[in-house]
């Protein structure tokens, strides 16, 4: 089962897509966040989001800079307000 | 009666008007798809964010909730954060935005409270002073950028906060153009700050982990959720502007339309009595010999 993820900005749906684990930054440190998560909800650090499209694969980095992660049920929100692609 | 040599040149001179309307209507046009596509582009954004508010909100309350939450615990300085245009040439948007804010301040003013402007745009400012001149706090000018963007929003927002954390006033209201259809935008007030406690939370059906803490999530949020209400209004006001710009320009061009047709009528009827006088002269001449 691949984990939904979203990346959010005021501007903008930057991302929108089925990956298989995403690498968070947040505050109190990175956290991975696989298929069938518990629910949690984090600030995120200026940092790089790495999104892990299939197992093994290597990641795509993202920039981002201020906002919070958030997961439910639906899958992972990155809120950012500003993406460095 | 005016010559013909001037009603030839009041010809020209509407049709060049109406050249210039007509250009401006298009560009209007093509802007408001753009901003339309902007203003939608940026909601899945606000939603997400006030979802999340709605939750923590209803869970942090009473005396841990942050001030920007709970407010000063008075309401007797008020801020008006008015949201006008730069440019003129959209019709009665200004203005009505401009009426908004003096109803508001005036409604304000008679349960005596303090009130004070900050304008954002170049619009409000003359008419407002008119009415109020001692009342006109600090501004932000948008007139710079070409598309005011979420860093105009982030630093009127911060602005907007020190001035709050700083004690300046105790609520902030936010007027700015709601646009409905390129026919109709409708000057909206909202309370900007402290933020108004969402309506009731769906309630969580999992048992949601905070990092860190659920206050601290919610001191973070709130001056993020400042932010996106106002770039939520710099993008309502930027398809507001076109769309009535549109529709004001496409009333121009029309004018214009009709006035010439009018004058060329004229223009056209004194030639004619013009060439009638002429043969009239030399059929009279000539019947004299």
């Amino acid at each position: 089962m691949p984990l939904h993820f979203e990346l959010v900005t005021p501007a903008k749906l930057v991302r929108s897509e089925e990956v298989y684990m995403v690498v968070v930054p947040g505050t109190e440190g990175e956290f991975g966040v696989l298929e069938g998560h518990a629910p949690f909800m984090s600030t995120i650090r200026d940092g790089a989001v790495q999104v892990f499209a299939k197992e093994g694969a290597a990641p795509e980095i993202i920039q981002v800079r201020g906002g919070f992660a958030e997961v439910g049920e639906k899958g992972l929100t990155v809120l950012a307000e500003h993406v460095e692609a | 009666m005016p010559s013909l040599k001037e009603l030839k040149g009041r010809i020209n001179s509407v049709k060049s008007t109406q050249k210039i309307t007509k250009a401006k209507q298009m560009v209007a046009a093509a802007k408001l798809r753009r901003a339309q596509a902007a203003a939608e582009a940026g909601r899945p954004y606000a939603t997400r964010l006030s979802a999340v508010m709605a939750s923590l909100a209803s869970k942090v309350s009473g005396s841990a909730a942050p001030k920007l939450l709970a407010g000063t615990g008075s309401d007797q300085r008020n801020l008006l954060v008015v949201v006008n245009t730069d440019k003129g040439l959209c019709g009665g948007l200004n203005s009505n935005l401009v009426k908004a804010a003096k109803a508001k301040a005036r409604e304000l003013l008679a349960e005596g409270k303090q009130v004070e402007f900050y304008l954002v745009g170049k619009k409000g400012r003359a008419p407002l002073k008119r009415d109020f001149p001692s009342l006109i706090g600090g501004g932000f000018d948008t007139s710079t950028v070409k598309t005011p963007g979420f860093t105009e929003a982030e630093a009127i927002a911060n602005e907007l906060i020190a001035l709050f954390d700083a004690g300046k006033f105790d609520v902030a209201h936010l007027i700015y153009p709601t646009f409905k259809s390129a026919l109709a935008q409708d000057p909206t007030v909202t309370q900007l700050i402290p933020v108004p406690a969402p309506a009731e939370a769906p309630v969580a059906d999992a048992v949601v982990q905070y990092e860190p803490g659920e206050e601290e999530i919610l001191e973070e949020l709130l001056p993020r959720y400042v932010r996106t209400q106002l770039f939520g209004a710099l993008l309502e006001r930027e398809a507001s502007e076109q769309g009535a710009s549109m529709t004001a320009m496409d009333n121009a061009t029309r004018n214009a339309g009709e006035l010439i047709q009018k004058l060329t009528i004229q223009y056209n009827r004194s030639r004619q009595a013009a060439i009638t006088t002429e043969l009239i002269e030399i059929i009279a001449g000539a019947e004299a010999l």
